[in-house]
């Protein structure tokens, strides 16, 4: 009787354990046709952290990812948190319709997944994952994720290249092809300064004026713009 | 018992019929029982087109057990394509993979519904695919991918919520004579691939009215995730 009752502890404990550590396969798909994602960064911490919180302003390490691809900022702010994470799983650019993989070992209290990565050619777009409570329970899961505006910059959709130092306007780098030059400028505003769902890119069929530098057929997506396949094994 | 009386009344007299030619007239015949049939699964299929001006090409349903229509991230195969750009869903329908498969013969209009019964002998592994066309679109299509409804209890039900794809076989230039719905009346299928040729979620249209001056489109044929709501209900 003593003994079952030991063992049946014992078990109690280990159930719990495993409840808040884990081993996580990792999936993430760029679904849109002409988007570029630069380096992913992908965390599992505690729920009292963010990445990002939609209708928070941004976090000086969001705005430098959101307008940069810089996670480094980001990055240091998660060991601050004891978090777990992985960098760059795709080891740079994220092309259109790709995927990549990677394994995050979760340790105890870590229980929230989040992910940031910018969409490239955008001012300050990321598709983000904030605070998704990962499931103590075995198995594969799928969770669609949208385009987020970090509001920290106007969408003037002028392609300038040196702008994804933090406050520098513009579009650092247009990935892929179909971009113009020489637009006049979208907007010079950014009256939203909250993190918000983008509305998208206006673009135009100009490639050599008008007043985006982006292509209104190709620089273009429709929510979600990844799917994420987490396996908790 | 009565039941069973009025099915094999009708039998003993075709039998008896049958002998009637025979030499024999004192020879007695025993009417066999009719093996019972092999039980069949169907699967009630309702389909709503959740957009503003887009009408969807006849729904196609596939039941199979293998493979998929389509990929994320892969070529379009030239079925697939055939699908996209014209709304033909024949040649896809036909693949090897398909075990059995129904079609609406009409478009389904923005606002409407339509619903599509298929019925297969053999429910093991059985997957479950839909496709159409947003035919005011260049080659943008939308569906479900390999469900698995092998172990859906009668009266059960699965539902949806479809997005868009874009085949990305065909440049959503959205020009004169390209887009075959009723926005143009043009082209359907070509064997030209000018696109990124892989499979993504569709970009979604321009439309002259935002800044594609070429554009036959408009402001009205623009859509938006989610595309479709289907239900899948096994009745037998």
């Amino acid at each position: 009787m003593k003994v079952s009752a030991i063992a049946a502890l014992s078990l109690i404990t280990l159930g719990v354990q495993s409840a808040h550590a884990a081993t996580l396969d990792i999936k993430i798909t760029n679904l849109t046709q002409g988007i570029y994602y630069t380096p992913i960064l992908i965390a599992a911490h505690s729920d009292d952290a963010h990445l990002f919180e939609s209708g928070m302003t941004a976090s000086i390490e969001l705005q430098m990812m959101a307008e940069g691809g810089n996670i480094s900022g980001l990055s240091t702010m998660l060991d601050g948190y004891s978090a777990d994470k992985v960098e760059n799983p795709a080891a740079g650019l994220l092309a259109p319709a790709q995927s990549t993989m990677t394994m995050l070992e979760t340790s105890e209290g870590n229980n929230m997944l989040s992910i940031t990565a910018m969409m490239l050619p955008t001012n300050d777009g990321f598709v983000g994952l904030d605070s998704w409570k990962i499931p103590t329970e075995a198995g594969t899961y799928s969770i669609f994720l949208n385009a987020y505006d970090a509001g920290t910059e106007a969408n003037n959709e002028l392609i300038l290249e040196g702008s994804g130092a933090p406050g520098m306007l513009g579009i650092p780098a247009a990935p892929g092809t179909g971009a113009g030059m020489a637009g006049s400028s979208v907007t010079n505003e950014e009256t939203n300064t909250m993190i918000h769902i983008h509305r998208g890119t206006l673009g135009d069929d100009d490639m050599e004026g008008g007043k985006s530098d982006l292509n209104n057929t190709v620089h273009r997506w429709l929510n979600p713009v990844a799917k994420v396949t987490i396996t908790v094994k | 018992m009565l039941n069973k009386k009025s099915l094999l009344l009708p039998l003993l007299g075709l039998v008896l019929i049958g002998c009637g030619g025979g030499d024999d007239k004192n020879e007695i015949m025993i009417p066999v029982e009719p093996p019972a049939p092999d039980p069949m699964y169907s699967f009630e299929v309702t389909v709503s087109n959740l957009t503003y001006a887009q009408p969807l090409s006849p729904i196609g349903i596939a039941l199979h057990k293998e493979g998929n229509f389509w990929q994320l991230g892969q070529m379009a195969s030239n079925e697939l394509e055939t699908l996209a750009e014209s709304g033909d869903n024949s040649a896809l329908l036909a693949l090897d993979m398909v075990d059995t498969s129904i079609s609406d013969t009409s478009p389904l209009g923005p606002g409407n519904s339509i619903t599509l019964t298929i019925t297969t002998a053999d429910m093991i592994d059985a997957k479950l695919s839909l496709v159409t066309m947003m035919v005011n679109t260049n080659d943008g299509f939308s569906g479900l991918n390999a469900i698995d409804v092998s172990a859906l209890e009668v009266g059960s039900l699965l539902s949806f919520k479809t997005r868009a794809y874009d085949s990305g076989t065909e440049a959503n230039n959205e020009a004169v004579g390209t887009i075959p719905g009723p926005a143009d009346m043009g082209e359907g299928f070509n064997t030209l691939r000018d696109d990124v040729d892989f499979i993504a979620v569709h970009p979604g249209v321009v439309g002259n009215d935002d800044g594609l001056s070429q554009s036959v489109l408009s402001y009205e044929h623009k859509f938006d995730n989610p595309l479709m709501a289907v239900s899948i209900t096994r009745i037998q």
